[in-house]
């Protein structure tokens, strides 16, 4: 006897309560609990035990995540701001030589806004845990540097933000669409944390970016020098991310 | 690119539920969620593009559980927790009255494979092929652990009791 051949086994019941049973095989087994009430109560328990577990446990779809999980909807409207770019670029790079303000959108392969989702995930999901936000503390910071540098294959720095209220609480590398990806977070007196994510792709060269983004009050700045991504998130105002993304860039044109 | 990420974001809820019913303790099954979407996130360049990124996550999930209950396991002078808890995961409604409350108590007193096939099938409502893949385990296997967990629940739940003879084969 094999299951094509019309007869009905155990298994096959618990494809029918499942619906896991194509048509003509779910009306073969149909029928066989039409002349079996023996299987037939036995499917019904099955289809009991179904109800009650969905009745259980369907309220947990329904929840508010916890802040720790609630890694946002990656920041989906890009808000491309040509304006406000322009003038954040003149405050941002100042007299910077080799800045240029570039169509954003061409797509040339730049993947900004993926470099900003992924920076704006990361961030939500290693700031909101305590006990092991970062891989590196801030206490071995030349060993993280050179080893995220070694991996990104790029010089990079952890910029000092103490002026600003931020001091460095480590960072972790990460994987990303474009390879390699490291992060680096601050965090300031009241724990309010920010991170700045940086990516290398040599196909940067030569494009300049800035840009802003905001979701469910998480912002991000974002921009590329030479062939780094670069993009500061946190959950503040943007005026005052601005101003940390300024000494940031600062210190990292240097 | 943006599409893998939504897609993980639309798991969180369907993950918490499964780690939910498979650890009991709310805390402790949001830790376990926590971790694999730490880990879904650092290997999202090893998921293939067409593939099923739900299988995929409850993969990861249930590996990092195996392996959080072998490290408890292994660990000495702690107690393992017992498998599953009295107390439903959510409280159960009025109406839902006692068969709801009983059922969770026969539930969480199941095996745990036979728990987490029955979540997988049930309550997630995953292919036998997928659920299979997910526990790691051949299909046959799995309908076997479907069948006994839910012979089991059957003779616990008292539906079991008229058939004299018949056995839960």
């Amino acid at each position: 006897m094999t299951a094509t051949s019309g007869a009905v086994r155990k298994f096959d019941l618990h494809a029918f309560v499942d619906g896991q049973l194509d048509t003509e095989r779910r009306r073969a087994v149909a029928a066989y609990l039409g002349e079996n009430p023996e299987a037939a109560r036995r499917v019904a328990a099955y289809q009991r035990q179904k109800k009650a577990l969905r009745a259980l446990l369907d309220p947990v779809l329904d929840e508010t995540l916890p802040r720790g999980l609630r890694a946002p909807r990656p920041v989906r409207r890009m808000v491309h701001v040509a304006w406000a770019a322009a003038a954040a670029i003149l405050l941002v790079v100042g007299c910077v030589v080799g800045w240029q303000l570039r169509s954003i959108v061409q797509g040339d392969g730049l993947q900004e806004s993926d470099v900003a989702e992924q920076a704006a995930i990361a961030h939500a999901v290693f700031t909101s845990q305590s006990r092991h936000p970062v891989e590196v503390k801030a206490d071995e910071e030349a060993h993280l540097v050179s080893w995220l540098s070694n991996v990104l294959g790029a010089p990079l720095r952890a910029p000092h933000l103490a002026p600003l209220g931020y001091s460095l609480v480590g960072g972790r590398l990460l994987s990303s669409t474009d390879g390699p990806a490291a992060q680096f977070m601050y965090e300031d007196a009241s724990k309010h944390r920010l991170t700045l994510y940086v990516v290398n792709n040599a196909r940067w060269r030569g494009k300049a970016e800035f840009q802003f983004a905001e979701d469910r009050g998480v912002s991000v700045f974002y921009w590329i020098e030479g062939t780094l991504g670069y993009a500061l998130t946190g959950e503040i105002a943007r005026p005052e991310l601005l101003t940390v993304a300024n000494a940031v860039y600062k210190q990292l044109e240097r | 690119m943006s599409d893998i990420r939504h897609l993980i974001v639309d798991q969180i809820p369907h993950l918490r539920r499964y780690a939910r019913a498979l650890v009991g303790d709310r805390a402790q099954a949001d830790d376990l969620v926590q971790d694999c979407l730490e880990r879904a996130w650092s290997r999202m360049h090893l998921w293939t593009v067409g593939t099923n990124i739900r299988a995929w996550l409850f993969t990861i999930l249930h590996n990092l559980h195996l392996n959080a209950a072998r490290k408890q396991r292994n660990t000495p002078g702690l107690v393992p927790l017992e498998t599953g808890t009295a107390d439903p995961p959510v409280r159960p409604t009025q109406e839902d009255g006692l068969a709801v409350k009983n059922m969770w108590q026969a539930f969480s007193s199941l095996p745990e494979p036979q728990r987490a096939a029955i979540l997988l099938i049930t309550v997630e409502e995953m292919s036998y092929e997928d659920a299979a893949a997910v526990l790691g385990i051949p299909v046959g296997t799995l309908m076997s652990r479907i069948h006994r967990g839910r012979e089991r629940l059957r003779a616990l739940m008292g539906d079991a009791k008229d058939e004299g003879s018949e056995s839960g084969t």
